[in-house]
């Protein structure tokens, strides 16, 4: 009966095997999940589907806005509060606006020129723009070769001009294109063709040097070639020198965050394509992560695209996770304080979502503003009900709030159980929580070597304290049973060899 | 342990004799990998049961040791060519070896250069082993003893290996070392024959195929 059973399902394989191979060759190419919108990757750097984390809200143009001259090639972005500024750097103008909601955003004010001051009035191609704590207005007036910094009213303070240091070359013209501004209203800003780090001006307008460059790289058989190569070649060849970084970011704590292009050697040796800079200029990025953080972990062309993400601009959320815009396929990558990446979504195209060349990302609260400066628009991303828990998850272990946070990291598991930061979280809950060898579970899953380590350790000493008697009766054991044997052995040799029997059998 | 040099009659008793001269071999390399085939304290049976712990313990340990330590992408594992990895490189370096030093004066046959490896291979079971238990009970920060130790197991393979074939073979340390190298050499060589060979034989076959093709098309 057993085997009659046994042919019958052989049998019925093999026909739904065969029927699976006659079907059209399209039910294939479909069921080949080839990504949808929100994806991560895992431990192995596989490309792993995930729930949504944003969906756009709105996109606004030139026409939603209310603008008599359309937009053109908007660069920059800056908020404060609940005010956007856009750069419009094609028409020489920042547009004030102000967010009453995220369907809603209205222009407040067009600022095209400053008042006073000794050079032009009018803005020349301004591509960023960053305001102070006190108010002052920072534009990156590229056009104008400055720095201009204005109060509210837009009246003159001071301007920043190209750095005199001997290292520069004289003919080169000062094209500041990113900035930002500390609390203190030091001003950080990279310009075009200069690659010695992040320019610094003290608050008094006074150029105190530079900060943070990118280390060179270089890679062997190049410094050999270039060791062997006469004058001529060896003019012709790369040079070694630092990349420019892309943009900067003054987060809450007044760390910056700066991006930097990486060339395709540097994304395949899992280079950081972020930096985070302290006041000393050193980098203190935190990389837990399974990967760098640097985008895409697949650079292979694809849709007319190739080659590493380009992050062209960041932002960081006041629960420490910042998400890089990536101009190269237009997409967004989310990563939280440990490195680890949160979301990645987006892509190249006219969908509302997806973008043509993004040039620039901002936040207010969990809300994304990003700009488009070929579709001339910026959209609104909100986060969806998964993305507001993984947030809340991530503020509540920020407050201490460990059980609370486990719940929460729960809930997202039920909802994609496939991401990998909920089994992280739920473990670093529980680790906090003293429930080690629960805790242990959800790491190995996730092959948290560094986590399920803290977790095992407390475990071990605990299992250890608990089972001193134990332990100690097993050693015991191990060392007396043989000990007492051997003892026991010769002394009974002894017994039997010794003198007194031996003469008591000879009489 | 060595004072016993008395043939024994008893097959069984063989087996496990030979089997636990393994343990003096890899402790006296010298005088144990002479007195292997020289007073025929070895066993074929013996070193296929260490050859075969060897792929057991090296299999084993994918799914038995830490993911500290080893993480394995199952998806990507095909278990024969893994053992593959083991038994392909050790049948290079047997036939290499033989090759070679038959044509320089080696005293050891084929049998006798297998038996020897395989012999030589014994610390490898016997320290991962007890290792692979041992790395579920550390953490990250102690997995510098396991890396170690670990290490450690594989160099004293490896100069096993090299002293056997200088007692098999008889030579002196030089000429052995000279051989050891050959070796590698003729394994490389064989390899890229290998190569050449399939390729030529995948490119006639296909060759053959695409003839029949064409004239199905035809007729």
């Amino acid at each position: 009966m057993r085997k009659k059973n046994f042919l019958m399902r052989t049998g019925m394989a093999i026909l739904a095997i065969t029927a699976a191979f006659l079907q059209p060759l399209q039910v294939k190419a479909t069921s080949t999940s080839e990504g949808g919108y929100t994806y991560n990757y895992d431990y192995w750097g596989d490309y792993v589907n995930s729930a949504d984390f944003y969906n756009s809200c709105k996109v606004f143009t030139s026409s939603e806005l209310g603008l008599d001259l359309k937009l053109k090639n908007p660069q920059g972005l800056f908020a404060e509060g609940n005010t956007l500024y856009l750069c419009d750097s094609g028409n020489n103008r920042i547009i004030e606006l102000n967010r009453v909601s995220p369907e809603q955003l209205e222009v407040v004010r067009i600022i095209d020129k400053i008042n006073g001051g000794s050079g032009s009035k009018e803005l020349n191609n301004p591509t960023d723009v960053a305001v102070s704590e006190d108010g002052n207005i920072f534009i990156a007036d590229n056009g104008n070769a400055r720095v201009v910094k204005v109060d509210k009213d837009l009246n003159f303070i001071m301007e920043f001009v190209k750095p005199t240091d001997n290292t520069l070359d004289p003919k080169l013209v000062f094209q500041p294109t990113k900035l930002a501004v500390d609390t203190a209203e030091r001003v950080y800003c990279i310009a075009t063709g200069i690659n010695k780090g992040l320019i610094k001006y003290e608050n008094d307008g006074t150029f105190s040097g530079f900060v943070g460059a990118t280390p060179v790289t270089f890679n062997w058989t190049d410094y050999i070639w270039k060791k062997l190569a006469s004058q001529e070649q060896r003019a012709k060849m790369e040079s070694f020198v630092p990349t420019e970084y892309e943009n900067i970011f003054m987060d809450y704590e007044g760390f910056i965050y700066a991006t930097k292009a990486r060339t395709l050697e540097q994304a395949q040796a899992d280079e950081n394509a972020v930096r985070k800079l302290n006041l000393m200029g050193n980098d203190i990025l935190v990389s837990n992560g399974d990967w760098s953080v640097g985008g895409d972990l697949y650079l292979g062309s694809g849709g007319g695209y190739e080659g590493p993400s380009i992050l062209t601009d960041i932002t960081v959320m006041d629960n420490d996770v910042y998400v890089c815009l990536d101009r190269n396929r237009g997409r967004l990558f989310g990563y939280d304080d440990q490195g680890k990446m949160v979301f990645a979504f987006g892509g190249n195209g006219n969908m509302d979502g997806y973008f043509r060349r993004p040039s620039a990302i901002e936040h207010i609260g969990h809300e994304l503003y990003v700009v488009d400066s070929l579709d001339c628009s910026i959209t609104v991303l909100v986060p969806t009900q998964f993305g507001d828990l993984v947030y809340q998850a991530v503020e509540e272990f920020d407050k201490g709030n460990y059980e609370t946070s486990g719940a929460a990291w729960q809930e997202v598991l039920n909802q994609n159980g496939n991401y990998d930061l909920a089994y992280i979280g739920i473990g670093r809950s529980l680790l906090r929580q003293e429930k080690y060898e629960e805790a242990m579970k959800y790491f190995e899953l996730k092959y948290d070597a560094e986590n399920y380590s803290k977790a095992y350790k407390q475990y071990r000493k605990i299992w250890v304290e608990e089972h001193i008697g134990w332990i100690v009766a097993v050693i015991l054991l191990l060392f007396l049973v043989p000990l007492s044997i051997g003892k026991v052995k010769s002394i009974r040799h002894e017994i039997d060899t010794a003198d007194i029997f031996v003469v008591e059998k000879k009489g | 342990m060595i004072a016993n040099t008395k043939p024994i009659d008893n097959p069984k008793d063989r087996y496990i004799d030979s089997l636990k001269y393994a343990l003096y071999c890899i402790t006296h390399p010298l005088d144990g990998f002479w007195d292997l085939t020289h007073e025929k304290r070895g066993t074929m049976a013996a070193a296929n049961t260490i050859l075969f712990l060897t792929l057991l313990i090296r299999v084993l340990k994918l799914r038995y040791t830490s993911f500290i330590f080893i993480t394995v992408y199952w998806e990507g594992i095909n278990i024969f060519l893994y053992l593959a990895s083991i038994l392909f490189p050790l049948a290079l370096w047997v036939v290499g070896n033989w090759g070679l030093t038959t044509l320089f004066d080696g005293k050891g046959k084929l049998g006798q250069v297998y038996m020897a490896t395989c012999y030589a291979l014994t610390p490898y079971p016997l320290i991962q082993f007890p290792l692979m238990i041992f790395s579920n009970f550390v953490t990250v920060e102690e997995a510098e003893f396991y890396s170690v130790v670990s290490a450690l197991s594989l160099v004293w393979a490896a100069l096993l290996v090299i002293a056997a074939m200088g007692q098999i073979h008889e030579y002196s340390a030089g000429k052995n070392i000279l051989f050891t190298v050959a070796t590698l050499f003729a394994m490389l060589v064989m390899i890229f024959i290998l190569m050449i060979f399939f390729s030529m034989i995948s490119q006639g076959v296909a060759y053959f195929i695409s003839l029949a093709k064409e004239l199905m098309f035809r007729m």
